[in-house]
């Protein structure tokens, strides 16, 4: 979230590296407090990517904020405004954006706010109360298989999230098997295939062509074999795209009938870097499969999706994980709580 | 979701009705709802403060024509100064070097260079250069080649095989080689996707220019990127000379200002737009109807052009009287007109830039959309005195039309029904403006509530 927040005057230039550098004390502080927070040894190397995989987030975030609640510094309509640009910038969308600042104003009037240092505490408040509806890990049950639809837009990250995703459950100590249902985009399958190499587990996939038939296929040897988890891939569409629409929708009814309750947790991936677009996204994929929760991937980069803000006004579905880095282990569950701090720390 | 900025805007014009001219106090508001539908349209931020600074200085003073109002106005001018911004007209692919040329991509994960590759080629042909060699570089992802060999084989393109283990560098090497010893007119480079932070993938790709000095490197970018584009597309510019920008995924819903902001911070014209995942789906770029999309307003502007024009020529008015009247409007002017629709970007693009169009769920569209196909089909197999003169059309006729036509009766008489009401649209649009118009056109649209 926040990527890229620039001042008003600057022009646009992310200074990047310079300013990961500057924080990067305080980054650690936090890191810290994240691995006190649980016993898991696991948790503190996890902070400790999505730290660094939201550095350049924060650090351009924190050089732009840290400007704007500097100390001594009094509240007041230009610092409300450049407030807004900074929420704006962060692809938090118009609405989500005056959301949080009437929010902020209501505080400020009520907490009898006056020093601009005391906004920042308020607006990461505001932020965790608005985000804080989306912080519902997955949560596995015994049903088995326990199935997995994947679906998104073309370049999402589908495939990739499901790599990710089988290295995730294989951890858990679950046998995961990959249905390759994108038939359709060239070399898919072997994409699949090549994730399913690489994490030693087994991807039912067929030349020809019909995605349902495909995932359904996986389902049934997975049953048949114990497997625990069944993560099935689909071709990326767009929602615009009305028969490809439909012939997810018949994919899911397809899932229905190898198992009258699959798909269990149906996921839309998201790229981070999409706009306000994507409220569009979850609309759409909403309607046709009855979203359970969301990934959203590429958090690595400058862009932060800011737009989780105005999903969470708009449109809240659960965010089950964020994508931080390429590394396998970059997937991770979503906590509001991290996630604001990482921004402001 | 969004409102129209036709629609906004109305409601802040309201109180300027017989307003001469645009001034600073009456564009002030305005002008506040452009900025809201430039930023929901993913127009980065910076660029949006340039774009409406612009405006400003355009807009005053200029005088209200008299059929429009200040709003129709302002937007008239909003339009012009975004079209000249993504760069008046079509910027069209570069070969001027000594064959063979090279095209490098290079983009974002998942922005859609691999498929634009694969569409390139398709363009490179229809400018008569025939011989194409694809290449991809991209050692990381996986199948990334297998993707490309598929794509290479689709577009009926050479493929330069290279395996995962090589470095980049080398199988641009041997690639450029190869294409040079077998006179290859045009070598396509595919990139592997990478983010603009990554200075160990940005230097890669910064060797790979040098090496390959390429005549058209491509920076491909989603048409759905939101705020970031001006942070991509900055750093990649920076990194790289770049040429142009392939806009990608046109196709969805995204009103695409992410051009915007990529051609401000570049100044690199937008070469090619990729629509759709077949590989005939790609465009060249229209920076108007770009415009037109950005500011989610394609029929709004063809009204203002209309009263451009009948300010300048009466004389065009007393056809479009005429047309209004209903007198004239016939089943050929109805057939064109659905024409006309399709050229537009069909149904679905034209309905979503109607003010008050927003209800009509995509799936009404779409059956709307089929429901023209068979609609032209049924108005083709009747005969031109028919068309001309529909009161004709009797049961046996009808008949005859509904076996021409693979259709039912019914089907025809809904039709006949239909443009009667199109009739009385036509008719309506005199007197009543759009709005009643749009009521119009939900009753002639099958299937829509």
């Amino acid at each position: 979230m926040f990527g890229f927040l620039k001042s008003r005057k600057t022009q646009p230039v992310p200074a990047t590296e310079v300013a990961t550098e500057e924080v990067a004390p305080v980054a650690v502080e936090v890191v810290a407090e994240a691995a006190s927070e649980s016993a898991a040894t696991a948790k503190s190397s996890w902070a400790q990517r999505l730290k660094s995989g939201l550095a350049r987030t924060r650090s351009t975030f924190t050089s732009q904020v840290a400007g704007l609640f500097g100390v001594g510094a009094k509240i007041d309509e230009a610092l409300f405004e450049e407030l807004e640009t900074v929420l704006l910038s962060a692809d938090v969308g118009v609405e989500a954006t005056q959301h949080l600042i009437d929010k902020l104003r209501g505080r400020v009037k009520r907490e009898r706010l006056t020093e601009a240092s005391q906004l920042r505490d308020a607006l990461k408040a505001e932020l965790v109360d608005l985000l804080a509806p989306l912080e519902k890990p997955l949560d596995i049950d015994n049903s088995k298989p326990f199935v997995i639809m994947l679906a998104g837009v073309n370049g999402a990250g589908k495939t990739t999230t499901i790599g990710k995703l089988a290295r995730r459950f294989q951890a858990q100590n679950k046998s995961v098997l990959l249905a390759a249902g994108d038939t359709f985009r060239a070399a898919a399958r072997e994409q699949l295939a090549e994730w399913g190499r690489r994490n030693n587990v087994e991807v039912i996939s067929s030349r020809a062509g019909d995605p349902a038939a495909v995932i359904y296929d996986a389902i049934q040897s997975a049953r048949s074999r114990g497997i625990d988890v069944v993560l099935a891939d689909t071709a990326g569409r767009l929602p615009t795209q009305l028969h490809l629409m439909e012939e997810i929708r018949k994919v899911k009814r397809v899932i229905q009938k190898a198992d009258i309750n699959a798909p269990h947790e149906v996921l839309l991936v998201l790229d981070a870097n999409i706009g306000q677009n994507a409220l569009m996204q979850v609309k759409a994929f909403d309607e046709a499969l009855g979203l359970t929760g969301l990934v959203m991937t590429k958090l690595d980069g400058t862009a932060k999706g800011g737009v989780i803000a105005a999903l969470a006004k708009r449109q809240p579905v659960p965010v089950r994980f964020i994508g931080v880095g390429e590394g396998l282990e970059d997937l991770q569950p979503f906590r509001v709580a991290e996630f604001v701090d990482a921004l402001f720390a | 979701m969004f409102d129209n900025l036709t629609q906004r805007l109305s409601h802040v014009v309201k109180n300027l009705r017989g307003q001469g001219r645009l001034t600073e106090a009456n564009v002030q508001d305005a002008l506040r709802e452009v900025r809201v539908a430039l930023l929901e349209a993913d127009v980065a931020l910076p660029v949006v403060r340039d774009f409406i600074a612009r405006v400003k200085e355009k807009a005053l003073g200029a005088e209200v024509l008299k059929s429009l109002t200040p709003g129709q106005m302002l937007i008239g001018v909003v339009h012009k100064e975004l079209t000249h911004l993504m760069g008046e007209q079509a910027a069209p692919l570069s070969f001027a070097t000594q064959p063979p040329a090279v095209f490098l991509m290079a983009g974002l994960q998942g922005a859609g260079k691999t498929t634009s590759s694969g569409k390139l080629v398709r363009v490179i042909r229809e400018q008569g250069r025939k011989k194409v060699l694809l290449v991809s570089c991209d050692v990381y992802r996986p199948a990334a080649i297998e993707q490309l060999k598929l794509v290479s084989a689709q577009a009926e393109a050479d493929f330069f095989p290279s395996v995962p283990e090589q470095k980049p560098i080398d199988i641009a090497r041997a690639a450029l080689d190869h294409a040079k010893k077998h006179f290859y007119d045009v070598l396509i480079v595919d990139t592997a996707g990478r983010l603009h932070v990554d200075a160990a993938m940005m230097d890669e790709i910064k060797a790979l220019h040098a090496f390959l000095k390429p005549v058209e490197t491509l920076f491909v970018v989603d048409a759905m990127q939101g705020q970031d584009a001006v942070n991509t597309a900055k750093a990649f510019n920076d990194t790289l000379p770049l040429t142009g920008v392939i806009l990608t995924k046109l196709d969805g819903d995204a009103r695409g200002g992410a051009a915007l902001s990529v051609r401000h911070i570049t100044g690199k014209p937008i070469k090619l737009v990729g629509v759709g995942e077949k590989l005939s789906g790609i465009e060249v770029f229209h920076p108007e109807r770009m415009a037109s999309r950005v500011l989610g307003m394609g029929d709004v502007l063809s009204l203002i052009e209309e009263a451009h024009k009948a300010v300048d020529h009466a004389e065009a008015m007393k056809t479009v009287q005429k047309l209004k009247s209903g007198k004239g409007f016939d089943l050929e002017d109805f057939k064109a007109q659905m024409q006309q629709m399709k050229k537009l970007g069909g149904l679905s693009s034209l309905m979503d830039k109607l003010p008050g169009a927003g209800q009509i769920g995509a799936g009404d569209l779409a059956q709307g959309e089929k429901q023209m196909v068979r609609i032209e089909g049924i108005i083709n197999s009747m005969t031109p005195a028919e068309r001309r003169n529909p009161a004709l059309l009797k049961a046996s006729r009808k008949r005859r039309i509904a076996a021409g036509s693979g259709v039912q009766v019914q089907d025809v008489n809904r039709l006949l029904t239909q443009f009667e009401q199109a009739q009385k649209m036509m008719k309506s649009m005199g007197k009543g403006g759009l709005s009643k118009m749009m009521r119009g056109m939900k009753g002639m649209m099958p299937g829509m509530r």
